[in-house]
């Protein structure tokens, strides 16, 4: 009962929201809702077990707490946030309201998405909570922004197709081992009967999958829709986007790995996997050096860190398995904070060109510091997590395939060098002029929970933190 | 199924495909347009046929929402908008008739050669209608690619949907085939929406998508 409530509780509050007019009460009602969906993803790992729509296994029930806690920051982040785009003109009373709506939608339909337990479920949920991401990118209603969602539908369009189609044949291979209906299209029983399948239609399956998926997951070569989608759109659903809807496409390549790898015959879903990986890796690393604006370059580093999960998954076995999902999980922390952060300098600067935004430390002390914090972080520094992660992802990698250690590193320090370098421009040095209001402290609490988050489980996690990375690698094959 | 159930299914996947090439080197918009009907409608009869032959009554819904929505509902929108906004004129392709065709062609065999040897254990109809199914599919893709316009790639884009019904039509006692219809109806809207009330021609003029460079990088 609580797994169908966690992606109902946001879908009904988008339905609400619609008919508030009241841009502060709309306000507090998305933090209600969200802060109860992630309060009920909390009792997930309590309700384990797979029913004919929903499905609660580790995977999902960990994915589900991460996507609604962002969710739940990304809404509490967004008062004040809109509250100002209102002031400055940017927002207007019904796009504050839509935006309230399609957040809710996307928060709903994401969640809905990694708990479904049917495959043409979760490709409707996912297809929903696209169209609500493109609608929220193209919010401002300026040229650049609805451009910006118009290039991400149509790419994520065909991207979504090919998913659909991979679908189908999947579909198809699990016919003839579980009959035709409903349960051929079951995760958890496709999961089961999967060493039984018909080897050449899942390998055709899995091609559409990755592919498809993959475009979701902002994988190499079909990227391109995500610094667009980042620049032009509010930045509250950067901070959303970066993490929760990368992460949904890879919780789904992820079950798709695993029926992979349990059928002898099939091909290993692992290199495949590793090559999309470590192309966005480098790909990404090196276009770092060419961004002018302060949202494409993150979305550039979110594309850099996508790929380096999918490149660990790609690994596979329980050690790399467990970097992986800690990379996800960190990652996604990290980002979400840059992404407020970033958001509120583009107000006080009234830009979010390089350019425009320097010396932060100096105009505004406590967000400069912030933001500081959580470009080390995603650079890959202690005392931050990320360091662990991808330290154990080195490991693996060296492990299993000791020469790709060489790309791997490569991509990863010209990427930390480059965060680094605009560390340095972003933060510190003269501070350009300030043309709007700057944050107040409070503003900045979830950026911190954030941060606070991700030193703990970089450096010190608990006991039973550890136990459940650990369950959550094992149950992945 | 009889010799004829089989041949008709076969008959009207064929024409499904054959229409994506028609689709591939009209140069009016509003031929393309009634190309694209035209595919809707065979789809529908394609949906129909399946649904009688598989004794699957729910296919009847997803030839009526194809026929209704795909093949009258939507080109008539669109006619409306080309004649109000006065846009019927000769369309550009990034790759003459002929280039098109012939890769239309290699997709075609790509696809035969992709799917027949995968499926060999599977029912023969859903087998080479999959073959068929992926050819409109990555025709429907060749289209977006060479076709420059905003409103010619929502239609290679619902043509590419088209395909993928196709497909979920052919795929003997696949279930949630209606919700799967009705899940990509809505994208489709939403494609046709966005060209219409994003005001997309409004904006870029020429409902190019060249503009779309504009969003590139660089010190502006």
């Amino acid at each position: 009962m609580i797994a169908e409530l966690v992606p109902l509780v946001p879908l009904l509050a988008a339905v609400v929201l619609g008919f508030v007019p009241d841009r502060v009460i709309g306000g507090w009602m998305t933090i209600a809702a969200s802060t109860a969906a992630f309060a009920l993803a909390c009792a997930l790992p309590w309700q384990m077990g797979a029913g004919t729509l929903l499905l609660v296994d580790p995977l999902s029930a960990h994915m589900a707490i991460l996507t609604s806690f962002v969710g739940m920051t990304t809404a509490w982040f967004s008062l004040r946030y809109i509250e100002i785009e209102m002031i400055t003109g940017r927002l207007d009373a019904l796009r504050a309201r839509q935006y309230h709506v399609l957040l809710m939608a996307f928060l709903g339909f994401m969640l809905l998405a990694l708990l479904s337990n049917n495959l043409g479920l979760t490709w409707g949920a996912i297809e929903a909570a696209t169209i609500a991401a493109v609608l929220v990118v193209g919010l401002p209603r300026t040229d650049l922004a609805i451009e910006a969602s118009w290039k991400m539908f149509v790419l994520c369009g065909v991207g979504i197709a090919l998913a659909l189609f991979g679908t189908i044949v999947l579909y198809l291979a699990a016919q003839p081992s579980l009959g035709p209906g409903l349960p051929a299209m079951s995760w958890s029983a496709l999961a089961v009967a999967a060493p039984g399948f018909k080897a050449p239609l899942l390998n055709l399956a899995f091609v559409f999958l990755l592919i498809g998926y993959g475009t979701k997951a902002a994988l190499a070569p079909l990227h391109a829709w995500m610094p667009d989608a980042h620049a032009e759109g509010p930045t509250p659903v950067a901070a959303v986007l970066s993490g929760s809807i990368l992460n949904v496409a890879l919780a789904v390549l992820l079950r798709v790995r695993g029926l992979m790898a349990s059928n002898p015959d099939a091909i290993s879903p692992g290199p495949p996997m590793m090559a999309l990986g470590l192309l966005s890796l480098l790909l990404a690393a090196f276009a770092l050096w060419r961004r002018y604006d302060v949202k494409r370059f993150f979305a550039f580093s979110s594309v850099e860190q996508s790929g380096l999960a999918a490149f660990a998954f790609g690994i596979g076995g329980p050690a790399a398995m467990f970097a992986g999902m800690l990379h996800v999980t960190l990652h996604t922390l990290i980002k979400a904070a840059i992404f407020q952060c970033v958001g509120r300098a583009s107000q006080l600067k009234g830009g979010q060109k390089f350019a425009d935004i320097g010396g932060l430390i100096a105009s505004h002390r406590a967000l400069g510091l912030t933001l500081a914090a959580g470009i080390v972080a995603v650079a890959g520094m202690p005392p931050f997590g990320l360091f662990s992660s991808e330290f154990l992802i080195m490991l693996a990698t060296i492990r299993s395939w000791p020469w790709l250690a060489l790309p791997v590193g490569v991509g990863l320090v010209v990427g930390g060098w480059a965060l680094f370098n605009r560390l340095i421009s972003l933060c510190l040095g003269e501070p350009t002029p300030n043309r709007g209001p700057g944050p107040a402290l409070i503003d900045l609490v979830p950026a911190w929970l954030h941060l606070a988050l991700v030193v703990v489980l970089g450096m010190a996690m608990p006991a039973g933190m550890v136990a459940w990375f650990t369950t959550l690698a094992g149950g992945l094959r | 199924m009889g010799h004829l159930a089989y041949d008709a299914a076969h008959l009207f996947g064929g024409l499904v495909l054959a229409l994506s090439f028609v689709l591939l080197y009209q140069r009016r918009l509003t031929a393309v347009i009634n190309a694209y009907a035209l595919q809707a409608l065979v789809l529908a009869i394609a949906a129909a046929w399946e649904a009688w032959a598989q004794g699957a009554p729910h296919l009847f819904l997803t030839a009526a929402i194809t026929l209704g929505a795909k093949a009258i509902a939507i080109p008539l929108g669109m006619h409306n908008f080309v004649r109000r906004l006065g846009m019927d004129r000769t369309l550009e392709s990034a790759l003459g008739v002929f280039p098109s065709m012939a890769i239309g062609v290699g997709l075609v065999a790509l696809s035969i050669l992709v799917v027949l040897p995968v499926t060999a254990q599977s029912h023969t109809l859903t087998r080479e209608d999959l073959a068929l199914a992926l050819s409109v599919v990555l025709m429907g893709m060749l289209m977006m690619i060479t076709r420059r316009t905003a409103l010619t790639q929502v239609i290679g884009f619902m043509s590419m949907e088209n395909g993928l019904i196709l497909a979920a039509v052919s795929v003997e006692g696949m279930p949630l085939v209606v919700e799967l219809t009705v899940a990509v109806l809505v994208l489709l809207a939403f494609a046709v929406f966005g060209v219409f009330f994003f005001r997309i021609r409004d904006r870029f003029a020429s409902l190019s998508l060249d503009h779309l460079d504009r969003v590139g990088e660089g010190p502006r």
